[in-house]
């Protein structure tokens, strides 16, 4: 596939300690398109930060690699060594983190945490600080020269979450894993950052991760999604496809439970009861217990990924079931 | 806020501190048992001879009149001249300071080169051997008492090697470095033990942070991720502690001059004690008092300038 810059086949990984086996990422597979934004979408926990953090090999020691490949730009990073690993992170592909508050080193200066970017370029001190400011004036930090030379406690949660963008973008990497940009900021900083991941995607024609549990950011940022669910990946498509024909029980439920359009808190409907526990999963639909279509076939066997319509797939017994749903946008 | 005029804002809060200090010190001095008549001028001395005694040093004054006194000589720098030296007790004061601090440094020093390598090692090479050795050394390196820990090395390396002086101070600077090197060594290795597990868990700790996790996703090598995130994060407690530890070392250095016969100010001042040398011990404890202070306002001047969030108010 030559138009993919990314290609993730059956990626396995566990958490594990003495005393229980966290089945975090369980047989995923997607791709990326070259310059598309792709949305990583699930409810907390479902371990869409540990793929993102396996794609880098950025895990702590309790996470235990199982198995599968990561194809960047045809290049297997399975296997590479932490210096040629080194290469990729931060130049090839950056990682902005979920983790707004504590991301960021407490004890140097901003400057210092961008400049960190330019090691090994050949660049003059005045052209390290030209570009910084330029990428502070990219992701929309107000005046950038004071702020360089700013800690990060000086600066508010959505400000952090451009820093953070800034950095990653500093080594012009072609490829950008935005973990949650948007969680945890309010509502109008969170419309600005989808304007900003937006506007590189355009500007600099990056291929972009983005990783969320909010439906309605995605339906603003991304070209195709992948919907996560315990570790897995339970259908995958274009977005306009998903959200106007899920073919997958869950992610009708998410577009159902959706926030309607004109800002009132009342959902369709919520899907009733709670995601299995990790170290625990069914051996079965990890979806059944809570799936009104579920039948007995559901519960003894693991549904296959099938190819439901073009470049789109549903981890599900009961497609054709869903062959009417109507999701939110009438096609 | 700038720094110099917090530091001017310390040193005028350190006068009333400094003022309940002499108060205190001068009212214990008085409940020691003892005469200073009798010390100064023995039995063997008349009834006469005491009373002439006591009048020319102010025994029969008010309390409140011979503090006063005490503390405009206080303010002249005159602490009072001790009976055993016949000399005044802040030259005698001035003359021995310079070796205990010169000891101070010289453990700190040990500390510092020795203490925090080994606990970043101990702290990166979690729950391995260096670990687990480190970590038994820290166990026990506190609880191992120093005077004897100290007649050790001076057995070994001293008397047996021959490498360093043996009570001998030396009249040159070269010859008083080689002086605090085993005494230094030896207060160093018990504070060591806490600053290494110390900064161990702090080492571990910050491993697991995000930033460090980001600082990886950036690409960074990591020897940089180690100097430039782990450790200087893992420092800022330690320092805290080791600061602590410095203050209380002044205490400590009563031991160790004994031990390595260092004409310093612990040494001089557990003479004086034993001799029932009042001004001397009035004025040795005075010093010690504006030590600590000191040590604790450049500690915290130190503090700000390695963590940004703090500021100095
Ligand atoms: N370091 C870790 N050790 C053990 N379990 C972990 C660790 N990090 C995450 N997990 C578990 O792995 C699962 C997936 O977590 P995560 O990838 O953070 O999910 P998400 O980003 O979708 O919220 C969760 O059940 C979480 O508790
Ligand atoms: S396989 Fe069965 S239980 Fe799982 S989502 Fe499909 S219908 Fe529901
Ligand atoms: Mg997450």
């Amino acid at each position: 596939m030559e138009n993919n810059i990314l290609e993730v086949k059956n990626l396995k990984m566990h958490y594990v300690s003495k005393y229980e086996t966290v089945k975090a990422i369980n047989d995923i597979s997607f791709s990326v398109k070259k310059g598309e934004t792709f949305g990583l979408v699930g409810e907390s926990g479902c371990g869409k930060s540990s793929v993102c953090k396996t794609l880098l090999q950025l895990l702590p020691p309790n996470a235990k690699f199982m198995g599968g490949s990561i194809k960047y730009k045809g290049k297997e990073l399975i296997g590479l060594s932490n210096k040629e690993l080194q290469k990729i992170r931060g130049r090839e592909i950056s990682m902005s983190f979920q983790e707004l508050m504590t991301a960021l080193n407490p004890v140097t200066k901003v400057k210092e945490q961008i400049y960190e970017q330019f090691i090994g370029l050949k660049m003059t001190k005045q052209e390290k600080y030209a570009k910084a400011v330029n990428l502070l004036k990219l992701v929309g930090i107000p005046s950038p020269e004071q702020r360089l030379e700013e800690y990060v406690h000086q600066f508010s949660g959505g400000m952090r979450q451009r820093i953070m963008i800034a950095i990653a973008l500093a080594a012009q990497p072609s490829m950008l894993l935005a973990d949650e940009p948007t969680t945890a900021l309010d509502v109008t900083i969170q419309d600005q950052i989808i304007k900003l991941i937006n506007s590189l995607k355009e500007t600099l024609g990056m291929s972009i991760i983005l990783v969320t549990h909010d439906l309605g950011v995605v339906s603003q940022m991304c070209d195709s999604i992948a919907v996560m669910y315990a570790g897995s990946i339970v259908e995958t498509g274009d977005t306009l496809t998903i959200f106007s024909k899920p073919r997958h029980p869950y992610t009708e439920g998410l577009i159902r439970s959706m926030p309607k359009d004109d800002g009132s808190k009342d959902r369709l409907e919520s899907i009733e009861g709670a995601p299995p526990n990790l170290n625990n999963l069914p051996k079965g639909c990890s979806f059944a217990e809570r799936c009104k279509y579920a039948t007995e076939i559901c519960i003894n066997q693991m549904p296959p990924l099938k190819e439901v319509g073009e470049n789109h797939y549903s981890k599900c017994f009961h497609t054709d079931l869903l062959i009417n749903s109507k999701g939110l946008i009438e096609l | 806020m700038n720094r110099l005029s917090y530091i001017i804002r310390r040193l005028i809060q350190m006068i009333p501190v400094f003022f309940i200090v002499t108060v205190l010190v001068f009212v214990l001095i008085r409940c020691i048992p003892g005469d200073p008549a009798l010390t100064m001028l023995g039995d063997r001395a008349t009834h006469e001879m005491i009373e002439a005694y006591r009048q020319k040093i102010g025994y029969y004054d008010p309390l409140w009149l011979q503090y006063f006194i005490f503390l405009k000589d206080l303010l002249h720098f005159d602490l009072g001249s001790s009976l055993r030296y016949s000399e005044p007790v802040i030259n005698l004061i001035l003359e021995r300071l310079p070796v205990t601090i010169g000891l101070t440094v010289s453990v700190v020093f040990f500390t510092v080169v020795i203490g925090f390598p080994l606990g970043f090692m101990a702290g990166k090479k979690r729950n391995k051997l260096p670990d687990y050795i480190i970590r038994i050394y820290s166990l026990f390196g506190l609880s191992a008492p120093q005077f004897w820990v100290g007649l050790m090395l001076l057995l070994m390396f001293g008397v047996k090697i021959k490498l360093f002086p043996v009570s001998n101070w030396g009249d040159t600077l070269p010859e008083h470095i080689m002086a605090l090197i085993l005494p230094g060594i030896t207060q160093a290795l018990g504070i060591m033990a806490v600053i290494i597990r110390n900064l161990r868990n702090n080492v571990v700790d910050i491993s697991g942070t995000s930033y460090v996790t980001f600082a990886r996703s950036k690409g960074l090598s990591e020897g940089r991720i180690d100097l430039r995130y782990i450790f200087r994060n893992a420092l800022l407690p330690t320092t805290t502690i080791l600061s602590l530890w410095i203050a209380s070392l002044l205490g400590g250095c009563i031991i160790i001059e004994t031990v390595f016969n260092l004409p310093g100010l612990g040494a001089l001042m557990i003479n004086s004690v034993l001799s029932r040398d009042y001004s001397v011990i009035q004025g040795g404890v005075l010093i010690f008092v504006i030590t600590v202070l000191i040590i604790n306002l450049i500690t915290d001047i130190i503090y700000s300038m390695l963590d940004p969030r703090v500021t100095l108010n």
